[in-house]
């Protein structure tokens, strides 16, 4: 059974992190260039913690997938990033947004954790500055805010439709000035296949170089992981295609814990699909639900009829009728299940039925075209690109679609898994943002990991470890490593199927969206339950990879993460089973309040669920770190 | 360009550019892809045809993407002659197959030049770029020592204008697009970018002598003015921030020649 201390410092909630930094151990600077450290990863969590690593003295390696570390998947978002800095002087503070985030969370975050991260949002958007961001700004030339995600106070910063690329490209720039000075060593195109453990503490990981196909061994006196997340298990996602699990997924199967797999945030303005060949989703930004008003037809005889044909008594606003408070703008989770249920009844728009009405009509009538124009041109114009339809004449049709995960590997307070010296940041761990994240806030967990947290607790894992007793690459556990991860490229490479992986990856996807996307109930979760092993069983016989393992290989790089992805698929059906609840972006239908909303059990739940591997074919244990709420008292989320 | 609303299905030849290796003979290589819905997008028209390539028994057609929606700058396809294809301002995978007539031969490589050699099919090694930044596209801004986010006001065209270069996405079509195959247009809008800041000031000489030294060495060609740079470019990157990046270059120069210090030591940063 693993051991799950979440090494919470004891006070108040607001001095909890200071006192933490002032106590915690210290590396000698003399001893620092001494300890290596691997970072794998290097969008906004990678890429921030890697420099700053450097900059303190530690010798770093920085691995990444991507032939540029400035293309992760952080470059998409576009929305925006929170921080607590009360520029707008609307009543914003560290606990508001601190609150905000827990509420959001639906009570399924760590309370201290959530601070700390509010508590260095202010100091993310002055790092960020200084590296030359271009953030929006006023005619004074001071910082613009807008409110985003439902928020009451404008806190949210941004960077025209390009927040994510303009913070990464300020990540990036740290790390490539680190790269130039010698102290970060940066392994572009390479994929962690394994994490080696010695002596029961992470110490190295195997990586495929994905031009050549050699297989390396990197020692290490920490592994600190920063993946992303695994929303592609879904196969259909606003993800970029390359994002995967196998990282997070291999280090679960060496012993590190996966926490809350089934809190995954289906995002309600995203484009919907329009064929079998389709890759991928795109996200329309949230921000268009301050103007935009979401409908389907009353009848759903009326589903195909053209819009602009439908009478206004013949429309069902259907979220401004059941959250009069927040209408449009109520949070994701609720605003996806709503849609969910107006399709469900039929009245689903588009050919598909898998659509609803985002109107502008009345935007237009109120601010002219050209204000809507000034305000959402852009997205007007990438929705006219993927649709070839003009919104400023017909509505808008917009689908809910996976983006995010907040479950990942648990993580202390320290950030460390529960494998001594194996590290989690951003998206790949499981520790801010409950069972729901709020718009704006991934970007600034991110950021809060690699800039102000890792630097700070790396050194009290390090200061436990001599100087120079890092493990040799010749070792038994590198040996047995390499073997392992050599046998699966064999095992794909010599399969003599018949089907492409891709037949299988979106097998797995419509799998999980019809049991465990936006509802889920026991029948459901005990079907998929009993599919996706038969599924996994099918790609092993049927699946073909062709080409070789020693040059670049695209095929053989899907294989794996998708073979990944058939096991993680089960554990996230298992985790949603066995939540007998419903929280956030976890919707059970057999728990719900007669309104049709989330009824959370605290009584039995009000813990993360950490589950720890057993062997291939065990079933896995269920560990529980349970959630002390010592400074918010959790009530029931009402956004009516 | 775009057709509207066109849904009847069509079919493309496609002649593809097929290379094992960064060292083996390269050749294109015909495929006829038929019953495209107009509406899905080019990349997931190679997709199909790769799947298609595998249930066949032969190897699918190498091609770089990631996001699929114009950002990450991984996609790089030149289509009939054209870096990213026929559209403005647009990536390979913001290119949809209604942009073409049913039987249309479509022709695709990879972006050409010479210091992006390629790694197979359509994939090509622009790690040149990354090069390029090492050597001075940054502002040395040690975490933990900003002041204030408001403590330096920029002005809004200032800002406006930054972010107008900051939005590259370090693709390479320019480069591709360029005859001379000169990266100028990539390396003007990073210089630009930080240099129109404020907080860019400090290092503004040192980095866009150092960049342009390590552009030059790495075997991007000059710039004649063409400007097939701008047009090509996904994110309409005017040709100006080329012009702005000279006259900063010029004064970088005579500066540093009055002040050897001030040149000296670029690549790399304290
Ligand atoms: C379309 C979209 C819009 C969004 N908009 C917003 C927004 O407006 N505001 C907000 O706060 N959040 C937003 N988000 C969420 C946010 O962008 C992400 O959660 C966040 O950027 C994740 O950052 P990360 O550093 O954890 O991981 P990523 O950016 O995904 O980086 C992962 C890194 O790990 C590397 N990697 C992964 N696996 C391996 C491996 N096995 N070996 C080697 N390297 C590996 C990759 O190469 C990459 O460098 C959005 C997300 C999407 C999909
Ligand atoms: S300037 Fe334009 S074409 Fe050149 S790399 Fe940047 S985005 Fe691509
Ligand atoms: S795939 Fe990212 S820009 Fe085209």
């Amino acid at each position: 059974m693993a051991k799950l201390e979440s090494k919470v410092p004891s006070g108040p909630l607001a001095d909890k992190w200071r006192k933490h930094k002032s106590e915690i151990k210290l590396v000698n600077p003399a001893n620092k260039r001494k300890y290596e450290v691997i970072v794998v990863g290097a969008g906004l969590a990678g890429s921030s913690a890697a420099s700053s690593l450097a900059d303190l003295g530690y010798r770093v390696k920085c691995f990444v997938f991507h032939d540029s570390p400035r293309r992760a998947h952080s470059i998409a978002a576009q929305g925006g990033i929170n921080a607590a800095k009360n520029y707008q002087n609307d009543g914003d503070s560290v606990y508001r947004l601190f609150y905000d985030t827990i509420k959001g969370g639906d009570y399924r975050s760590r309370e201290a954790n959530v601070h700390r991260l509010a508590e260095v949002s202010v100091n993310i958007i002055d790092q960020c500055v200084a590296q030359g961001v271009p953030f929006a700004r006023e005619y004074g030339g001071l910082l613009a805010n807008r409110s985003f995600g439902g928020a009451q106070v404008s806190r949210t910063f941004y960077a025209r439709g390009q927040t994510g690329q303009q913070l990464l490209l300020g990540a990036y720039s740290a790390l490539m000035r680190t790269v130039g000075a010698g102290t970060v060593q940066l392994f572009p195109q390479s994929e962690m296949l394994d994490l080696v453990i010695v002596d029961g503490q992470a110490k190295g990981i195997i990586v495929r170089n994905l031009v050549t196909g050699e297989i390396q061994r990197h020692a290490a006196d920490s592994v600190v992981l920063a993946t992303g997340g695994y929303g592609n298990v879904f196969n259909l996602s606003t993800y970029a295609r390359g994002s995967n699990a196998t990282a997070i997924w291999r280090a679960y199967k060496r012993g590190a814990c996966f926490a809350n797999p089934c809190y995954t945030q289906i995002h309600p303005t995203c484009i919907p699909v329009s064929g079998d060949y389709q890759s991928k989703l795109t996200l329309m930004s949230e921000s268009l639900r301050n103007d935009g008003r979401i409908w389907v037809p009353k009848q759903a005889a009326d589903r195909l009829k053209n819009p602009n044909e439908i009478p206004e008594d013949q429309r069902d606003y259907y979220l401004e009728r059941m959250y009069p408070a927040f209408g449009n703008l109520c949070p994701r989770d609720i605003a996806s299940r709503a849609a969910k249920r107006v399709c469900d009844e039929g009245r689903g728009v588009g050919t598909s039925g898998l659509g609803v009405y985002l109107d502008f009509s009345d935007a237009i009538s109120r601010l002219g075209e050209a204000g809507v124009r000034e305000r959402y041109g852009n997205l007007f114009d990438i929705y006219h690109e993927i649709t070839a339809e003009n919104a400023y004449q017909v509505p808008m049709r917009i689908f809910p679609a996976v983006h995010y995960t907040m479950g990942g590997l648990w993580v202390d307070y320290n950030l460390m898994s529960n494998v001594p010296g194996l590290f989690v940041l951003g998206e790949a761990n499981f520790s801010d943002h409950g069972a729901n994240r709020l718009g704006a806030s991934a970007l600034m967990q991110g950021l809060a990991d690699g800039y102000f947290v890792i630097p700070y607790t790396i050194g009290d894992y390090l200061a436990t470890q001599r100087p120079g007793s890092r493990p040799s690459v010749e070792g038994a556990a590198f040996g047995e490593a390499e073997a392992n991860v050599t046998a699966i490229t064999r095992r794909l490479l010599e399969n003599r199927g018949r089907e492409p992986v891709s037949h299988f990856h979106k097998r797995l996807g419509k799998i999980l969206w019809e049991f465990c996307g936006m509802a889920r109930n026991r029948a459901g979760l005990e079907q998929a339950l009993q599919q996706i092993p038969a599924l996994r069983e099918e790609f092993w016989q049927n699946v073909r990879v062709p080409g070789s393992a020693d040059s670049l290989n695209q095929s053989l790089e899907q294989a794996g993460r998708v073979a990944d992805f058939l096991e993680l698929g089960e554990l996230l059906c298992l985790d949603a089973l066995t939540r007998e609840e419903s929280c956030g972006g976890h919707f059970r239908e057999e728990h719900q309040h007669p309104d049709g909303e989330c009824k959370r059990d605290d009584e039995a739940f009000m813990h993360a669920a950490a589950w720890e591997y057993q062997g291939a074919g065990q079933k896995p244990l269920r560990n529980v770190e349970p959630l002390a709420y010592e400074f918010v008292k959790p009530s029931t989320r009402s956004y009516k | 360009m775009v057709a509207e609303n066109t849904t009847q299905p069509i079919s493309l030849t496609l002649r593809v550019w097929r290379q094992a290796g960064p060292n083996e003979p390269g050749a294109f290589v015909e495929y006829r892809s038929a019953n495209l819905n107009p509406a899905m997008s080019f990349l997931e028209m190679l997709d199909v045809v790769n799947d298609e390539l595998t249930i066949k028994g032969e190897e699918p057609i190498a091609f770089a993407h990631d996001c699929r929606e114009g950002i990450c700058g991984t996609c790089s396809c030149t289509i009939n002659g054209k870096p990213h294809g026929p559209g403005t301002g647009i990536a390979t995978c913001q290119l949809y197959v209604r942009s073409f007539r049913d039987g249309d031969v479509v022709t695709v490589e990879p972006f050409r030049a010479r210091a992006f050699p390629v790694i197979k099919d359509l994939i090509t090694d622009r790690s040149a770029f990354d090069k390029i930044q090492a050597a001075g596209g940054f502002i040395t801004a040690r975490t933990g020592s900003a002041p204030d986010a408001n403590a330096t006001p920029v002005p809004k065209p200032d800002a406006d204008l930054a972010m107008d270069a900051a939005s590259c996405i370090s693709c390479g079509a320019c480069v591709a697009a360029c005859k001379n195959a000169s990266a100028m247009l990539f390396v003007a809008a990073k210089v630009s970018h930080l240099g129109l800041l404020p907080q860019g000031q400090a290092e503004r000489d040192r980095r866009v002598l150092a960049m342009v030294r390590t552009m030059d060495e790495l075997g991007f060609g000059n710039c004649t003015n063409y400007y097939e740079c701008s047009a090509a470019c996904p994110k309409l990157i005017s040709h100006d921030f080329i012009a702005r990046m000279n006259r900063d270059y010029l004064k970088a120069m005579f500066r540093s020649s009055l002040s050897p210090e001030s040149a000296s030591g670029a690549g790399g940063g304290a």
